[in-house]
């Protein structure tokens, strides 16, 4: 893609945006004006992601990013009710540490970015843009890769999405009464054991060694 | 050149959610910061791979949304068992393991 005026343009605008809305998200004292501040911030990057020629990865981010996971984040806000607990404080002894580092974290990075060379045509890779287009655009040239190169990794990944599913499952469900026992509060209380004959045999035993 | 512009904005996206994650104390907003590094992370890969010609950063930016996408189920879910528990989300009331 040729570095044309239009091209600089929209790059500067969503760099802006994206890095702007990122501090917003900082700043904010609600956790839900946080969220919408990381919603702008992916919208912008797959706005980025677009004038890279990758517009299947634009509307992955969108999907997956703006669809689910900032969608989770509201509905765990929503869950745990954040007005009746205490506000947080804005100003502690680690913000003057973290400011600090983060400004040298950013210095450090762009210093590195601006002085990345030139990319010379011998460690170019293989897929030039008349490849991409051989093979009918940018989201054909991906699949070529995905399923060509990382096919083992792909597999890898439906396997951590399964897991991660079942885990955040299992971690968020609600507590029975025979697993009180498990949690501080409740250790004193011996709730009956017969009951817990269902999924987890494990936890009551574990717990009968430990008295 | 371009590529030196989008490394930029993937560093200080990076460089933003670093910071968010060392001075907010919601665990919730510390979550949605790591997602910020993620992005920072993301928009260097691709543009490497852009610029580069090769495919292989925007297979890995693929597999980086998925990993974004199990570590939030697992991190809000944590988060609400911690919840039943111990209804803060400040992480520094969690201290029950300092000693």
């Amino acid at each position: 893609m040729a570095d044309n005026l239009e091209t600089t343009v929209a790059f500067w605008y969503l760099a802006i945006a994206a890095v702007g809305a990122g501090g917003l998200m900082l700043v904010a004292r609600n956790p839900v004006h946080s969220a919408i501040s990381l919603v702008i911030v992916i919208f912008h990057v797959a706005g980025l992601f677009v004038i890279l020629g990758a517009g299947f990865l634009a509307v992955a981010q969108i999907a997956i990013y703006a669809g689910a996971i900032v969608v989770l984040f509201l509905f765990t806000l929503m869950m745990l009710d954040m007005r009746r607990l205490p506000e947080e404080r804005v100003t502690h002894r680690q913000i003057w540490l973290g400011i600090p580092l983060g400004i040298l974290l950013a210095i450090e990075g762009v210093v590195v970015s601006v002085g990345t060379p030139e990319i010379s045509e011998s460690i170019k890779g293989t897929f030039p843009p008349a490849t991409v287009s051989e093979l009918g655009g940018s989201t054909q040239a991906l699949a070529v890769a995905l399923f060509n190169d990382f096919t083992l990794p792909f597999l890898g990944a439906s396997v951590l999405l399964t897991a991660a599913t079942i885990g955040a499952i299992v971690l968020a469900r609600r507590v029975e009464a025979h697993e009180q026992a498990d949690f501080p509060q409740a250790a004193s209380g011996s709730p009956a054991n017969e009951t817990a004959a269902e999924a987890d045999t494990a936890e009551p035993a574990l717990e009968e060694s430990a008295r | 050149m371009m590529l030196n512009g989008f490394l930029v904005v993937g560093a200080l996206l990076f460089a933003l959610g670093a910071t968010g994650v060392l001075i907010r104390r919601n665990a919730i907003v510390m979550l949605m910061c790591i997602e910020l590094m993620l992005q920072g992370a993301n928009v260097t890969l691709a543009a490497f791979s852009r610029y580069l010609d090769d495919q292989a950063g925007f297979v890995l930016v693929v597999f980086s949304l998925t990993v974004a996408a199990a570590e939030v189920a697992i991190g809000l879910a944590i988060l609400v068992a911690l919840s039943r528990v111990y209804p803060v989300v400040n992480v520094d009331q969690l201290d029950s393991l300092s000693g």
